[in-house]
Formats: C-alpha cells, sequence, structure tokens
C-alpha cells in the first residue's frame, strides 16, 4: 500500500469525458455527403458572387443567400502555413506536420489543412496543392476522406495572389 | 461617453504557473480584496459586479461566475458575465465602464481572471471538432500562419520577432507581478526550440495563473476618492467574422476600425505623439510590430523598424508595454485587463519601477478569438 503523502495534497488530475453529438446542418451536411464522391462544394453569393467553402447558407459580408451550390476543384494555393512541432493530447498526427490554410481555385475563403508528401522545409506560401484523396470505397463522408494535400509540381502561384488572401 | 467615469482602484494578483496556495475563489478575492484596498472602499460601496474570463474548458467549470459569487461580494447585486474570448479582460473593463456611463450605477467592480494550471488550455484551444481537419495545435498553432504572412507583406528581418522578446522579458523585471521574471538574450531565444514555425518557444507567452481588478466609478463618486484616478476618455470593443472574403488577417478591420473610434472619441489625431504609453496584447511576438500598425502608431508595415530602433523600449519615444505584457504574464482571460489596468495605473503615476515619466495619456488594448475581437480604452491623468 501506498504512505500518505507527506505534504497536504493540493492537486488532484481527474480526466473528465464529455460526450456530444453534434448536428452538421443542411449545408454541411450535403458538403460532407460530397466528400464520399470527391467532390468539394461551396456556395455562391447571390449578390456578390464570392465563394465560400465550406459552404454557407448567406455571405458575412453581404448578408445576401449564398444559395447556389458549386463544386470546387480539388487544388489550390497554400497562401500561409505553420509548421507544427508540438503534440496536441489525444491527436494521433506525426510531429512535425504542416499547417496550412488553402485557397482552393474558384474559392474565396481558405480551408485549413495538411501538407504531406512534402519537406517541412520545403513549404511555401503560393505553392500549388492538391487533394489525395481515400480510395474509392472507403470515402464515408468525412473531413477525412481528403487524407491530406500534397505539392502539384505546378510553377509557384504569383505573390500577388496570395499575399492579401490567406 | 453620457458622463465621465474613472477608475479608481487597481488590485492583482502576483502571477506565476501554478498559484497552488489559492483556489479560483481565493485567487480572485485576493485581486478584489487589493482593488477595493486601493479605491479606499468595501464590498458595501459596489453596486454591480461584471466579470471576464476566457471559455470554460480553460479549468472545465461552467459559468464560474456562478459559484464565484460570493468571492465576488456579488450577492444580491447585478453580476455580468462578458464573453469575448481573448479580448475578454478589456471588454469586460469597458462594459463595466458603460454600466457607470449610464448612469444605472455609481461603482462598479470588474475583474478578469485565469487559472491555467486547473485545465489544459492548449488541449481547450485545440478544436477537434467532427467536421473539420483537427490540426490547429494551441493557440500559436492558429496565428504562426498570421505572423508568417505579417513577415512576408512587410519584408520584416527574421531578428525582430526575437528583439521583441528581450525587450519585453526587460521590462517585466521592474514589475513585481510578472511572472516570467527572467531576461533572455537574443541568441537564447532565436535558439530556443521552434513550437510553430515561425514562432519559438520562447516567443510564445506562458500559461498563467492570475486575477486583477478594479474599481470603475462615476466623476461624482471619483472625486471623493483617496487617489487621483485614471479617467477614462474612451472605450470601446468591436468584432469581425472570422471567414470573410478578403478579411485582412495581418491587420483586421474590427481592430483599425475600433481604435479609430477611441482616437476620434478621446481627441487623439496623432496617436504616436499624443499617447506616453500603450499596454498591447501580444501573446506571440511578431503581434507587437503587428498591432503597432493596426493602432496607426506608425504607417502600415512599418511596425517591426519601430522595433529594430527600439523607440518602443522602456525610456524611449513610445513605451509598449512596460509592465512585460502578456508575453511575461498570460492568465488569458485577465491578461486584457491586466493591460487596461497597467495603463491606469500609470496614468495615477502609481505603475511603480516600471512607472513612465510623466506619463499623461495611455492606451490599452486586447484581442482575441481568430483575431476578430477588439477592446480597446485611452485614460488621462486629467478629467
Amino acid at each position: 500500500m501506498s504512505q500518505p503523502p507527506d505534504e497536504p495534497v493540493k492537486y488532484i488530475e481527474s480526466k473528465i469525458h464529455l460526450p456530444y453529438d453534434y448536428v452538421a446542418g443542411d449545408y454541411r451536411a450535403l458538403y460532407m455527403r460530397a466528400l464520399a464522391d470527391k467532390k468539394i462544394l461551396g456556395s455562391r453569393c447571390s449578390v456578390t458572387g464570392k465563394v465560400f467553402v465550406p459552404p454557407l447558407m448567406s455571405s458575412p459580408e453581404s448578408f445576401a443567400p449564398a444559395d447556389e451550390l458549386v463544386e470546387l476543384s480539388d487544388r489550390g494555393i497554400v497562401t500561409t502555413f505553420c509548421v507544427v512541432n508540438i503534440p496536441v493530447i489525444g491527436r494521433e498526427v506525426e510531429l512535425p506536420y504542416v499547417a496550412a490554410s488553402v485557397a482552393l481555385d474558384g474559392a474565396d475563403i481558405s480551408i485549413f489543412a495538411m501538407v504531406q508528401e512534402c519537406k517541412a522545409e520545403d513549404a511555401r506560401m503560393g505553392m500549388r496543392v492538391e487533394a489525395v484523396w481515400k480510395p474509392d470505397g472507403e470515402r464515408t463522408g468525412d473531413h477525412t476522406d481528403i487524407s491530406y494535400f500534397r505539392p502539384t509540381g505546378e510553377p509557384d502561384a504569383p505573390r500577388e495572389s496570395y499575399i492579401n488572401r490567406l | 461617453m453620457k458622463r465621465p467615469v474613472a477608475v479608481v482602484g487597481v488590485g492583482q494578483t502576483h502571477h506565476s504557473a501554478r498559484r497552488a496556495d489559492v483556489s479560483i475563489a481565493g485567487l480572485v478575492r485576493e485581486a478584489v480584496d487589493r482593488a477595493l484596498l486601493d479605491a479606499g472602499l468595501t464590498h458595501e460601496d459596489i453596486d454591480a459586479v461584471v466579470i471576464g474570463k476566457a471559455p470554460d474548458q480553460l479549468e472545465g467549470v461552467m459559468q464560474p461566475e456562478q459559484f464565484l459569487a460570493g468571492a465576488l461580494g456579488a450577492h444580491m447585486k447585478p453580476l455580468l458575465r462578458v464573453h469575448t474570448a481573448g479580448s475578454v479582460g478589456a471588454s469586460t473593463a469597458i462594459t463595466a465602464v458603460t454600466h457607470v456611463a449610464s448612469g444605472l450605477y455609481e461603482r462598479v467592480l470588474t475583474i478578469a481572471f485565469e487559472k491555467q494550471s486547473e485545465g489544459n488550455a492548449m488541449w481547450a484551444l485545440s478544436p477537434s471538432l467532427p467536421f473539420t481537419p483537427p490540426l490547429v495545435a494551441g493557440a500559436g498553432g492558429f496565428f504562426a500562419p498570421y505572423c508568417r504572412a505579417y513577415i512576408a507583406k512587410s519584408d520584416a528581418p527574421a531578428h525582430i520577432g526575437p528583439m521583441t522578446v528581450v525587450n519585453a522579458r526587460e521590462n517585466a523585471m521592474r514589475n513585481e507581478y510578472a511572472h516570467l521574471r527572467e531576461t533572455v538574450t537574443l541568441e537564447e531565444v532565436t535558439e530556443s526550440i521552434m513550437l510553430w514555425e515561425p514562432i519559438r518557444y520562447l516567443e510564445t507567452c506562458p500559461s498563467s495563473d492570475g486575477a486583477v481588478a478594479m474599481i470603475i466609478a462615476s466623476e461624482e463618486q471619483a472625486k471623493k476618492g483617496p487617489r487621483r484616478p485614471a479617467w477614462v476618455k474612451s472605450g470601446y470593443s468591436y468584432a469581425e467574422a472570422m471567414w470573410v472574403p478578403g478579411r485582412d488577417q495581418v491587420s483586421p478591420r474590427a481592430g483599425r476600425d475600433c481604435v479609430k473610434h477611441v482616437y476620434d472619441t478621446a481627441g487623439i489625431t496623432d496617436p504616436w505623439n499624443q499617447i506616453d504609453t500603450a499596454e498591447i496584447y501580444v501573446p506571440f511576438s511578431w503581434f507587437e510590430a503587428m498591432w503597432l500598425e493596426n493602432l496607426g502608431f506608425c504607417a502600415e508595415g512599418d511596425g517591426w523598424k519601430v522595433i529594430d530602433r527600439g523607440d518602443q523600449r522602456f525610456g524611449r519615444h513610445l513605451p509598449i508595454n512596460p509592465s512585460g505584457g502578456v508575453l511575461c504574464t498570460n492568465p488569458i482571460g485577465a491578461s486584457g485587463m491586466l493591460r487596461l489596468g497597467e495603463v491606469a495605473l500609470q496614468v495615477m503615476g502609481r505603475a511603480g519601477e516600471h512607472q513612465v515619466d510623466g506619463c499623461k495619456t495611455a492606451l490599452g488594448h486586447a484581442y482575441g478569438g481568430g483575431a476578430q475581437y477588439f477592446a480597446i480604452w485611452i485614460v488621462s491623468s486629467e478629467l
């Protein structure tokens, strides 16, 4: 048996488990189901024509409905990124990894994505990347259907195409 | 403002990685008692309480303002909780100002706290939601890409971030309440491990336990106090959506619009020369250069040049974060109110060893969320 501690106990560590049920919402549900078919859906603002991905039901800029769903390319550019060297409890991502803002071709806001098949020191702003999808039959309509993004090998996008668009 | 409002008392705890000597209630009470003592008041003099802290998952206690009501002396008084992520300490104090300016209350206690040792902020700020890849690793993981974009946009040299830290640590040596009171050299910073490239370990704020409280009073009550108050010339909170096409994440519009409103209403036309000191929210080194620009202290792209010249150092033209700031002390929810409380002490002439000589007008600032919430005030030694 363990001995009582010499010092008064001031802290105990106690882990809690909080299960939540999330509701995706109409647009997000369509977006996720489309991932199973290797499609990335966005929505287009009825006033400005700007495209949001994942799709939003209204524009945070014009406040107008964004009721047209559009299919986007699974290619884009890295607008900015960081190289993560620090672990997070409960995550099983190998370190270091490149966490990037990726502006998909045709989209007006970026998504957050992991870039692999690229050494961390080779990652750069303006790099062209493409989605690497899970094989057919393994996609379930979940964000994990895109395993990661990887460089396409195309020339980098010019500075003016990303410097004011993160 | 409908009528003049002043800070008549400021109290803060000593900050450290783990305040094992007190509970959360004990921690907030320590700050409240010091603020009341400073103002020469007791709980009976307080009409209402406004409290702020960062999101509840940081300590895992839901709506802690309810169980803290006793420790806050809020029994049978109006008690309001403010939520604006990292900027909360500042927007909480500004909410207390509104309470008094409205004419509804004469003296309001405002307080902000965080006891990071009772939870895991790195986990709490690394959302693993079901619909998006869980890639954000803490606040640093979120903001490092913004810092990279700033460096790319402004062509800032790599030493600016580390240089900012060396200066902040020197400043904290003059602040007896600061958490990290140990100087570092430029080499130590640049050789510390890279956590979220381009942000290194020593370019990152610590995790702190701490609290700060202020007493906000009407002109009539402020003039009855034992000491010279800090007059609140202007204070506003602004917000913007995180995912807006074309949003400038490096110099967000909400920050620019907020400070313009504050300057316009406080009669500031030349902030670089009219402001004597500023406490601004710098949790990661590069944000000092970024906010110098966003706050209009210099032209866009010139923030790093101010730091390179050292014009923002203690004893120079515009001392920034003479307390050492968030880079040296970060009880998250309290960090914003510490900025506002520190500048109140500066214009009262009671900041101690880190007092800026002849300080009459000072700016306090905080930001939060995805660099989308801003809260700023200007205080003055003159009504």
